[in-house]
């Protein structure tokens, strides 16, 4: 179907498409048996100056928006969730700072961001907050010109190998959701370090480890916006975001599709080949289907977002659940369709299977978005 | 362009099956050309009734052709070694002169001669040309290609052949261009021409997939480089007679340019590879680097050089000095045993000369099996193991 | 330092293949792409000119249509982009193209370093890159792996050879020719393609480098093809049969008889 892309998006499209076919199909395989950071892949999509795509160009960014890096995404997805992941991380890590932050500290760090040169890490999970983000319990204390964060992050992607970290802690926790504030940590700063690299059943070239705070002591002005606005934008970023996975689900359901149809076509038994049976038709149909249409609900609320309209969230959930359900079913399906190949390491459809099933729970599981998208309508309708 | 007489046309389509382009095709009884056309002019040969002409190609200037004569062979003396692929040029060479009652010399550029000369009269040479120079120690493009040059222009030979190496390749286009004369690039075949005389030099193009012969009509010498292996040498003769013309250069054109301050050599396995009369070869199939540890112990068992093909080298499973084919290495041992190697058309041209091809695929249907004179059908990863483990057995008894 | 790069456009050899029943060329979806070598030698260009300064121009000699893979060098780090291009240049072989392609250079300038790819996947012929250096009467090096190169002093390269590598000293000018090994060709950016976009080609016709037209596509070329055929392989094809164990006791049998 024809998007009506602008020359430029046609652009990142190409771009991505190259990157993706050229670096990271032929090595996706291998990283997820190591499950080795992709350093070289990133430096290749730093080169290209996708990291800045949606960075304003007063920051060396290349000034597009939200749908832009979907479309970056998409191809990314496509290739590999475990990269993808690794990429979008820095873009979620970054958003804070574009949303909220001062003039001086966007100066200070989007340009490194945007080349690339320095990745970004988004820091909110905790081991007793993930959907509940008021369980927070990591806190952050003002002693004089410096904040003093303690306390440990869970799950967070990119850690060690970002160089900036936006985190979330807890300055007065009194007054509850609005006692939270957002942070600017460095990889440098006093006081924190790292947890162990989890093993994981998908994205394994992703890397996952705790963020762990001990007296960690940073100057004043790191704090994202005012104080007790940490919520407020963790939910702007996250609406955001969404986008940006949804669309890993649908380059994902793509490459799925691919391999299945790829693999229906060449596959005889019964002295035919199998896509000629009409049960193996329909389940093809019915993931070129959902594929298509969430690719269309993606691309529309990514548009949407970049209006910069009043309210985001329900197109955001809306295409998040929608995009990473499919791409669920869609992997599972593929693997039906390559039968026994399908379950083996030799054909990378059960990587798919096993990298889908992050995007149901990250960046807000399927159930908290459709918990905001019920209350969206609830508030719609009175 | 390419001019069609539509008078002439009898639209015969002769020309249309002989394009390698598809550029000419016959549309109501009358050949039309379209922006395929390379100029290739091998219509033109074809068309019995006349009918095409390629504009421009009659009016190149014509030398005074019948001042060259004698066919020359430079040879390739580097490291206190003649490159074998000069004795193969002599051999060809030979039978190029008899053919046109001419002589054959060889052309020595060395800082020592020693008993070079003599070796290269008994491969064939009737006189060799030996020009000593310190100039000459190291290689470099200009003091050598000024030699050639200054040697040709003085005594004129109709027919300069080089080997295609890396020296070949590097310094022959430079007297080609001084002498304003055509050259063609790794020939694997050469012929006389019946009607003139003039050499007839085919080589592969488009990565082997076709074979294309050029001439060089108007100029002279005419000039080529070959491709090693390909051509067979004669035995050397110890009782042939021939003549050795010592020449002086001018020293200036010994000057160069470059200086050449280190000479690093390969590994020893790597060097062997053109030489080896045994060829264990991997190709995609291997799957991996380990997979080229089974072609390795495969090679070492039969005292063999490890080969590859293009795509297990920019897989990086191997390194580059292994490659056979079109861009890599072109080898003719006894034996090649290819293995998990399809056999795209650019790695056959750097291997099918070899005595006998064994290939080793799971496709029935690899087009390598055309080239080998034993094939099996089966999974490298079963059949190598068990293989090198016979071999072991069988030896051991 | 002006740096000028040398490209070609190229079909792409992996579509390419000669039909054996019609002997012609298929060429249905097959790809215009730059010559890979060529890609190489644009990258080291790059490369030199972030660590030495300078601008790097990519230069072809095709029709019209070559213009693309010169916006896709300039994606890829090149500053200026010239297009030889003229009827008159058609036909042309080694000897007419290194004239043709000097004439531009001279016209545009000179270089103080001019490189090529070791040679193109078409013609395979590795005799433009040497016959451009005698035109413009420069010292070169093929086939080189490595450049390392210093402010203010001679460069050092190292040219493969085939029992080794020699090291060399030299002053620029001078043109080198490179192989694969000598670096990892970037992908285009965002920003280059940007660039490439907006661009302006320079055109450069016969008249524009003031070409003796003696000298120039099919008058100028000494060589021409006389016949064009597919290759011939021989092979009688004999296939082991038998199970896995049977087929690798006949072949081991051959095997030890032969070595």
């Amino acid at each position: 179907m024809d998007y009506f892309l602008t020359e430029e998006q046609q652009m990142i499209v190409d771009l991505s498409r190259q990157i993706t076919d050229e670096l990271i199909i032929p090595q996706r395989a291998a990283l997820d048996e190591s499950e080795d950071f992709p350093g070289a892949i990133l430096d290749a999509i730093a080169k290209a100056d996708l990291f800045g795509v949606y960075i304003p160009e007063e920051y060396g960014g290349f000034g597009a928006g939200t749908f832009e890096i979907v479309l970056a995404l998409e191809q990314f997805g496509r290739g590999c969730v475990g990269v993808a992941t690794a990429f979008a991380a820095s873009a979620l890590g970054a958003f804070p700072i574009l949303v909220a932050g001062s003039e001086e500290m966007k100066q200070k760090y989007l340009p490194d961001i945007a080349s690339g040169a320095k990745k970004a890490a988004f820091a909110l999970t905790e081991a007793n907050a993930g959907s509940d983000a008021s369980g927070i319990q990591t806190t952050a204390v003002l002693d004089g010109e410096e904040w003093v964060l303690n306390g440990t992050k869970q799950w967070i992607t990119n850690a060690g190998e970002a160089k900036i970290y936006t985190v979330v802690a807890m300055t007065d926790r009194a007054k509850g959701p609005r006692g939270a504030s957002m942070f600017v940590v460095e990889d440098s700063d006093p006081g924190f370090s790292y947890g162990v690299k989890e093993k994981k059943l998908g994205i394994r070239a992703s890397s996952t480890r705790e963020l762990i705070f001990k007296d960690c002591r940073i100057p004043k002005e790191r704090l994202i916006g005012r104080l007790g606005t940490g919520f407020i934008t963790v939910m702007k970023t996250l609406d955001k975001s969404r986008p940006g996975i949804a669309v890993l689900g649908v380059g994902l359901g793509q490459a799925a599709l691919d391999e299945a149809v790829r693999y229906a076509k060449q596959r005889v038994q019964f002295g035919k080949p199998i896509i000629s049976f009409q049960a193996v038709q329909h389940m093809l149909a019915d993931m070129a289907i959902q594929v298509e249409a969430a690719r269309a609900i993606v691309y529309a609320a990514a548009r949407h977002i970049d209006a910069h309209p009043k309210d985001m969230s329900k197109a955001s959930s809306m295409c998040k659940v929608f995009a990473t359900d499919m791409a669920m079913k869609v992997t599972v399906d593929a693997v039906q369709v390559l039968g026994g190949y399908g379950y083996m390491r030799d054909y990378p459809v059960e990587k798919m299977m096993r990298d889908a099933k992050i995007l149901q729970i990250y960046e807000g599981t399927n159930q908290i978005q459709r918990n905001v998208v019920g209350q969206e309508l609830n508030k719609e309708y009175t | 362009m390419l001019l069609i007489d539509i008078n002439a046309c009898i639209g015969c389509g002769l020309c249309e099956a002989n394009c390698a382009f598809a550029a000419i095709r016959v549309v109501d009884g009358i050949a039309e050309v379209n922006e395929n056309c390379t100029l290739c002019g091998a219509c033109v040969d074809f068309c019995e009734a006349g009918a095409l002409q390629i504009e421009g190609r009659e009016e190149a200037v014509k030398d005074d052709l019948s001042q060259w004569t004698g066919i020359w062979v430079f040879t390739e003396y580097r490291h206190g070694r003649v490159a074998p692929v000069s004795y193969e040029l002599l051999g060809a060479g030979r039978k190029l002169a008899d053919r046109k009652g001419v002589l054959l010399s060889a052309v020595l550029l060395t800082d020592s001669a020693g008993e070079v000369p003599g070796e290269l009269i008994s491969y064939g040479a009737d006189q060799v040309y030996v020009v000593e120079d310190q100039g000459f120690a190291q290689f470099t493009d200009d003091v050598y290609g000024n030699a050639l040059e200054d040697l040709a222009r003085q005594y004129k030979p109709e027919v300069i052949l080089a080997g295609a190496t890396a020296i070949g390749r590097s310094f022959i286009p430079r007297v080609a261009t001084s002498l304003k004369t055509g050259l063609t690039a790794d020939c694997t075949q050469l012929d006389i021409q019946e009607e003139d005389g003039v050499l007839l030099q085919t080589r592969p193009a488009f990565g082997g997939n076709i074979m294309a012969t050029i001439a060089c009509t108007g100029r002279r010498p005419q000039m080529a480089t070959v491709r090693p292996l390909v051509m067979k040498a004669n035995a050397p003769d110890p009782g042939r007679q021939g003549k050795i013309m010592r020449c002086a250069i001018a020293p200036d054109r010994l000057l160069s340019r470059i200086k050449v301050r280190n000479f690093f050599p390969l590994a020893g396995d790597q060097v062997k590879l053109n030489e080896a009369d045994i060829v264990v070869a991997g190709g995609r199939g291997l799957e991996s680097e380990k997979g080229f540890l089974l072609i390795a112990e495969l090679a070492q068992e039969l005292g063999g050089a490890v080969a590859a093909s293009r795509a297990a080298v920019d897989s990086g499973w191997i390194a580059y000095p292994h490659q056979v084919g079109q861009t890599g290495k072109t080898v003719s041992p006894k034996v090649y045993i290819a293995c998990g190697i399809s056999g795209a058309i650019q790695h056959l041209v750097g291997m099918q000369s070899s005595d006998t091809i064994v290939a080793i695929n799971r496709d029935a249907n690899a087009p390598i099996f055309d080239v080998a004179a034993y094939g099996v059908v089966g999974d490298v990863f079963e059949i190598l193991p068990k293989l090198i483990d016979k071999i072991k057995e069988t030896r051991a008894s | 330092m002006k740096i000028i790069v040398c490209i070609k456009q190229v079909p792409d050899a992996k579509d390419v293949r000669l039909d054996p029943k019609t002997n012609t060329l298929a060429r249905e979806g097959v790809q215009s792409i730059i010559n890979p070598y060529d890609r190489h030698a644009l990258e080291e260009a790059v490369r030199i000119k972030e660590n030495m300064g300078g601008t790097v121009t990519v230069m072809t000699m095709g029709p019209p249509q070559a213009e693309e893979i010169l916006r896709e060098a300039v994606s890829c780090g090149a500053d200026e982009a010239v297009l030889v291009s003229d009827r008159a240049f058609a036909g042309a072989d080694t000897l007419a193209t290194t004239y043709t392609l000097s004439q531009a250079i001279k016209k545009i300038g000179g270089a103080d370093l001019i490189l090529c790819g070791k040679q193109a996947i078409d013609g395979d012929t590795a005799q433009v890159g040497p016959g451009l250096a005698v035109r413009m009467g420069m010292p070169y090096v093929t086939c080189v792996r490595k450049i390392s190169a210093a402010k203010d002093k001679p460069f050092i390269v190292e040219r493969l050879m085939d029992d080794g590598y020699d090291e060399i000293e030299i002053e620029l000018p001078a043109l080198f020719t490179v192989v694969k090994e000598i670096n990892e060709p970037r992908l285009p950016s965002l920003k280059g393609k940007m660039k490439a976009k907006k661009l302006s080609v320079t055109t450069l016709t016969a008249a524009d480098i003031n070409a003796d037209a003696s000298q120039l596509g099919l008058k100028g070329s000494p060589t021409w093809v006389v016949r064009v055929f597919a290759p011939q392989f021989k092979g009688q094809r004999t296939m082991i049969q038998g199970t896995v164990q049977e087929q690798v006791d006949q072949l081991a049998e051959k095997i030890l008889e032969w070595c």
